[in-house]
């Protein structure tokens, strides 16, 4: 409990936030300016604004709606939000830390799957090779999703225009990698 | 003294035309560039929509061992990556439970004394000063500059240019002999990393930029990120879907559009590379 | 030999339910000195106050003391009784067992031996206590009213009427402030100026009031009832008591491009201007920094051209000196302009306007002769849109606070467009609405169902233009925040209220307390409204808090009362609970060594130098001297002084030492 002269007793999912991240789910007011100026708002299932509102009702429901919400994945952390908001609500954070919670209680939604795969085939080239190795990332990606033929079509001008580079550039402390990846591993 | 360059991993691949056109404009104003030795990707957005602590060790190694180095100014090109590693310097110093835990992770010291600077304050700092009589080719057209995200944003974190309506690649293009459009999308979001997972967005907001940008008279655009270049340039197709039209204007790097000014060879700058062929 | 009267309130049940009074009573009477100790139901009433003068009376008290509530609400009603009895009010103090004792602990011993605790320390604070009187200034039955808006001209209107003398500063050419630009006013729709300008020649004809617009405060000294004020009144380049107002100048003037402060930017004045067809006084001034004589010692057209050689160039701006007993402070607010928004464009769209550039255009005396028309190419605008909240409710822009007055004259400017262009589409974004006054919600009602306004709620993330129009990205909150944009030829902000530039220099010319918005402070935000912390100084009006024009009436009314009340006696009555300096016999004449470090500690300003003479009239020594009538009592000189000269009268280091004692010692 800080003694932020602004801290109130949210419960909950909001509690939780607010407790790991410093975002005070009860500063907003729903004045509706991110979802206005959110570039993928209409592509998303539940608007910033209202996933707000969602996590200050308490209602575990609601907050069982927001982790398996598309929001959360399709956002994309532009901080655009940030920095209209009249509060300063840091909304990329909270989306940062509903995502995570997410994965971890296996509560993500099916329409993420690809975004979500995304992220782990990238996170995987880091590990293995310290850098993004483009090649090895993507066929990483193609064998989570299985969308073998998409942007096929892209990899002969890519290769013509000498931006797809075949042997990675591996990091020389593979070691130092691999141990970062471990120690924050959330397999504990 | 020597400026650290931080390629990360899309200026060693995909956008090596980016890397190319930073290292020939460094070069022809006689700047000291040292690439940071074995340094890591960062984490883009996968580390920080995943996993928090990563997200914060990966960028904090990166400058660990750019202090080590002796570096104490480093240039990051890629606008993502001057997003990350600014925002890890930012909250690693608001936090020193945080910045011990990080220490940790990596097994190195962190001190958080590196000057991080993003391609336009490098331009600014080291090229325009010396820009006086080096214009041997006015880049004489209309530009819509084109900011992006992470450049920007969050204002706290990096306190560079201003939000909205920023001017700084404005008056950077300015100099060189161009003259910069007002127009509407100078920092909405390109559609990240969303090129690969979910193309159809990308095209849709990508779409909007190359748009406003042609309907305003725009003969090029300028940006300072390889993930908008990316997704402005190479995903054109998508975009024309989107626009129902065919649009031909280049994406070019503010490098290369010094570059090509100040009087540079096309090849060095990269310029072939590109999926919209750059007429400029 | 002191003869304390001890008398302990129940308080009905509040202090007798967890106090035993009975036993304090007990107790207490067999201190030293205490001459009668009793305890009683009620002591504030008419049967508990005639106890206490009874025993006055009967028993030759020396000092009373009611042990029951908070000072802050009896101290006057007892002390009234004791001085009705014959008894110095100042040797009557009180305990407080209720908020300090009985409210605030459970029934126990120990509770009860707090009490007995309590009543003995002013028991014996009392015995150390002098007899006062209350302190007498005179009164200068002037008042001086600074701002000539409706606030400053409604109270200067109603001090007059009740037959004091008035100066109304405005630093404007004219009176009449926000309220003269105005075109309509809500809930009724009345014309502003319609009901403005009779009150404004009232003003100008009135003989109690003495009228000086293009003026300032320049300086000012003093204290309640007695402040010397200096004005400045600035060059107009113009002999009022020659120009007869005929306007030619204005028309003859080569300098036509100036924007128009009265038009918000939308019109231009020429550099000899009168600021509106209705202004009082209808005589022109002379705009010195922009005037071509000024700047570039060329033209003087207007003097060729003036009927009665009224144009004077070398005149000087002029200072007046005057004895005031009273200052109403009525200088307004402004609002926030476009260029504040960097969301909206940072004022380059001259289509996007404020609320107050679009009172302009729909007045019939505005830019556009009341049509609404876009200021960039004069069309009128088919689509509309408002936006409330335009900085207001905004913390990340450092306007946490709501300017109160926006929701009602959005929806009056909405219902205005919709009279005047028929078949427009008007929109309103809006967050909540405020509209608490008298007929005030009806009003906005009417917008909504008979004139069609659409209301949405949602703020505007951005707006920008494109191909003439401008693009305005909202979001529908009550329908799941979903996006809506709206090509709208114009937009109107309802952009916050503010204080005006120069307010926080005139409340430290005049030490009153502003807030960090720079709103003046009033002296408690509920029971004294119009009253600030410094005495003699009143509130009207929109610089103490956004606010609309009735309210801005009350609130001038209310400061008028204020005044007359003080002028109503010929000598002021002050609690004499303030600080003195300690005079002694000669050699010595006091113990201050005037270091005059009171001085730089004290708030108010009410610490002032005396030189002590010999009889030959030379200055032995320079001590301290506490002003009566500017000390409030806070204490903060004697913390500082060394050499424990000055102390306060009625808790003099004597008195507060007893009490400390008396709470260490158990008897």
């Amino acid at each position: 409990m800080s003694s932020d002269p602004h801290h109130s007793v949210i419960s909950g999912l909001g509690g939780e936030i607010q407790e790991h991240t410093e975002v005070k789910v009860s500063h907003c007011y729903q004045c509706g300016k991110c979802s206005a100026g959110c570039p993928l708002s209409d592509e998303m299932d539940y608007p910033p604004s209202l996933i707000m509102r969602m996590l200050q009702t308490g209602n575990p429901e609601l907050e069982e709606k927001v982790l398996r919400s598309f929001s959360i994945w399709v956002c994309l952390t532009c901080e655009m939000c940030y920095a209209r908001c009249p509060m300063s609500i840091d909304i990329p954070k909270m989306m940062d830390y509903l995502r995570e919670k997410a994965i971890k209680e296996k509560k993500t939604n099916p329409k993420a799957k690809q975004i979500i795969s995304f992220h782990k085939s990238f996170l995987d080239s880091v590990r293995y090779t310290g850098k993004m190795y483009e090649v090895g990332f993507y066929a990483d990606y193609k064998t989570r999703t299985l969308k073998i033929l998409d942007d096929m079509m892209l990899v002969p001008p890519m290769m013509k225009r000498g931006k797809l580079r075949i042997i990675p550039e591996m990091i020389k402390d593979r070691s130092g990698i691999a141990s970062i990846f471990r120690k924050t591993s959330k397999k504990k | 003294m020597t400026l650290g360059f931080y390629p990360g991993c899309s200026l060693k691949g995909s956008s090596r035309e980016y890397a190319e056109s930073v290292l020939a404009v460094a070069k022809a104003f006689d700047i000291q560039i040292q690439e940071i030795k074995d340094w890591n990707c960062c984490g883009a957005t996968a580390a920080h929509s995943l996993n928090r602590e990563l997200s914060l060790a990966l960028p904090a190694r990166v400058l660990s061992l750019a202090e080590k180095q002796g570096l104490t100014e480093i240039v990051v090109p890629c606008a993502a990556c001057y997003g990350r590693l600014s925002s890890t310097q930012y909250e690693l110093a608001k936090n020193p439970e945080l910045k011990a835990r990080v220490a940790e992770i990596n097994g190195i010291e962190y001190n958080g004394t590196t000057t991080i600077l993003n391609v336009i304050q490098m331009l600014d700092k080291y090229v325009t000063p010396k820009l006086e009589g080096r214009v041997v080719k006015p880049f004489e057209h209309k530009v819509a500059c084109y900011y992006g995200c992470y450049l920007v944003r969050p204002h706290e974190v990096l306190n560079f240019d201003r939000v909205e309506e920023p001017q700084s690649m404005d008056s950077l293009m300015t100099k060189v002999g161009a003259t910069p459009i007002d127009w509407a999308f100078k920092t909405e979001c390109c559609g990240a990393s969303l090129s690969i997972s979910r193309t159809s967005s990308v095209g849709k907001l990508s779409g909007k930029i190359v748009g406003d940008a042609f309907d305003r008279g725009a003969e090029a655009i300028i940006v300072a990120c390889p993930m908008c270049q990316s997704n402005l340039d190479m995903r054109r197709k998508e975009i024309n879907e989107y626009l129902g039209k065919k649009i031909d204007i280049p994406v070019l790097y503010v490098t290369q559009a010094l570059g090509l000014a100040i009087g540079l060879d096309r090849k060095s700058l990269g310029l072939q590379r590109h999926f919209v062929k750059v007429t400029v | 030999m002191a003869k304390i009267g001890v008398f302990i309130c129940h308080c009905g049940e509040n202090i007798s339910a967890t106090v035993d009074c009975a036993k304090v009573a007990e107790v207490v009477g067999k201190y030293d000195g205490v001459a009668i100790s009793v305890d009683y139901k009620y002591m504030c009433s008419d049967p508990g106050q005639t106890l206490i003068k009874k025993a006055i009376v009967e028993k030759g008290l020396t000092g009373v003391v009611v042990a029951s509530c908070s000072p802050r609400m009896h101290e006057p009603t007892f002390r009234k009784a004791c001085a009705e009895a014959g008894l110095n009010p100042y040797m009557c103090e009180m305990a407080n067992l209720r908020e300090h004792c009985s409210w605030v602990h459970e029934k126990s011993e120990a509770t009860t031996q707090k009490a007995i605790d309590l009543v003995r320390t002013i028991v014996e604070k009392v015995k150390h206590n002098q007899s006062l009187n209350a302190i007498k200034v005179p009164v200068t039955k002037t008042a001086l009213v600074i701002g000539g808006g409706i606030a400053g001209i409604q109270a200067s209107l109603d001090i007059a009427n009740s037959g004091h003398k008035v100066i109304l500063i405005e630093k404007d050419p004219s009176i009449g402030g926000h309220m003269s630009q105005l075109s309509e006013t809500f809930p009724t729709l009345d014309c502003s100026q319609c009901i403005l300008t009779p009150r404004m020649v009232e003003v100008a004809q009135h003989p109690n009031i003495a009228l000086y617009t293009y003026a300032e405060l320049e300086s000012i000294d003093g204290f309640i009832g007695n402040f010397k004020v200096k004005i400045r009144k600035k060059a107009k380049s113009v002999d009022e008591k020659i120009c007869t107002g005929c306007g030619l100048c204005t028309t003859k003037c080569p300098n036509k491009k100036i924007p128009s402060e009265f038009n918000e930017g939308l019109g231009n004045r020429t550099a000899i201007y009168v600021p509106f067809p209705q202004a009082v006084p209808n005589k022109p001034v002379i705009d010195k920094t922009l005037c071509t004589y000024y700047t570039k010692g060329k033209c003087k057209i207007c003097e060729k051209f003036c009927p009665t050689h009224a144009i004077k160039f070398d005149q000087e701006d002029e200072i007046i000196e005057v004895p005031v007993g009273a200052i109403v402070l009525a200088t307004g607010f402004t609002v926030k302009k476009t260029n504040f928004f960097p969301e909206y464009g940072y004022g380059k769209h001259p289509d996007i306007v404020t609320g107050l550039q679009f009172e302009r255009l729909a007045s019939a005396s505005g830019p556009t002769l009341g049509e609404i028309r876009r200021p960039s190419d004069g069309k009128i605008p088919e689509t509309i849109v408002f936006v409330a909240c335009a900085g207001s409710r905004d913390e990340a822009k450092g306007i946490p606070y709501c300017s109160k007055i926006c929701c009602m004259y959005t929806a009056k400017h909405a219902m205005l467009y919709q009279h005047k262009v028929h078949g427009g589409k008007s929109y309103v974004f809006y967050m909540d609405i405020r509209a608490g006054g008298k007929n005030y919600d009806e009003f906005v009602r009417r917008a909504i169902e008979e004139d069609g306004v659409n209301y949405i709620r949602g703020r505007v993330s951005r707006v920008y233009e494109k191909n003439g129009k401008l693009i305005v990205k909202g979001a529908d909150t009550l329908l799941g925040a979903t996006p809506v944009e709206i090509e709208a030829d114009m937009v109107v902000l309802a952009t916050a209220g503010v204080a005006n530039e120069g307010a926080e220099e005139l409340a430290q010319k005049l030490h009153v307390s502003y807030d960090p918005y720079h709103f003046f402070a009033e002296a408690h935000p509920k029971l004294k409204p119009v009253e600030t912390n410094t005495a003699g100084i009143f509130l009207a009006g929109a610089c103490q808090a956004p606010r609309d024009i009735p309210e801005s009436v009350a609130m001038a009314s209310g400061a008028a009362a204020k005044v007359a009340g003080l002028f109503s006696q010929d000598e002021l009555t002050r609690e004499p609970l303030i600080a003195v300096v300690n005079r002694q016999a000669p050699p010595v004449f006091s113990s201050c060594v005037g270091c005059f470090l009171c001085m730089s500690a004290c708030p108010y300003h009410a610490i002032e130098k005396e030189e002590i003479k010999n009889r030959q009239g030379e200055v032995i020594k320079t001590v301290a001297k506490v002003n009566p009538g500017l000390c409030q009592g806070c204490g903060t000189c004697v913390a500082f002084c060394r050499t424990k000269s000055i102390d306060i009268q009625g808790y003099t280091h004597e008195e507060v030492y007893s009490e400390v004692m008396a709470l260490l010692n158990d008897y």
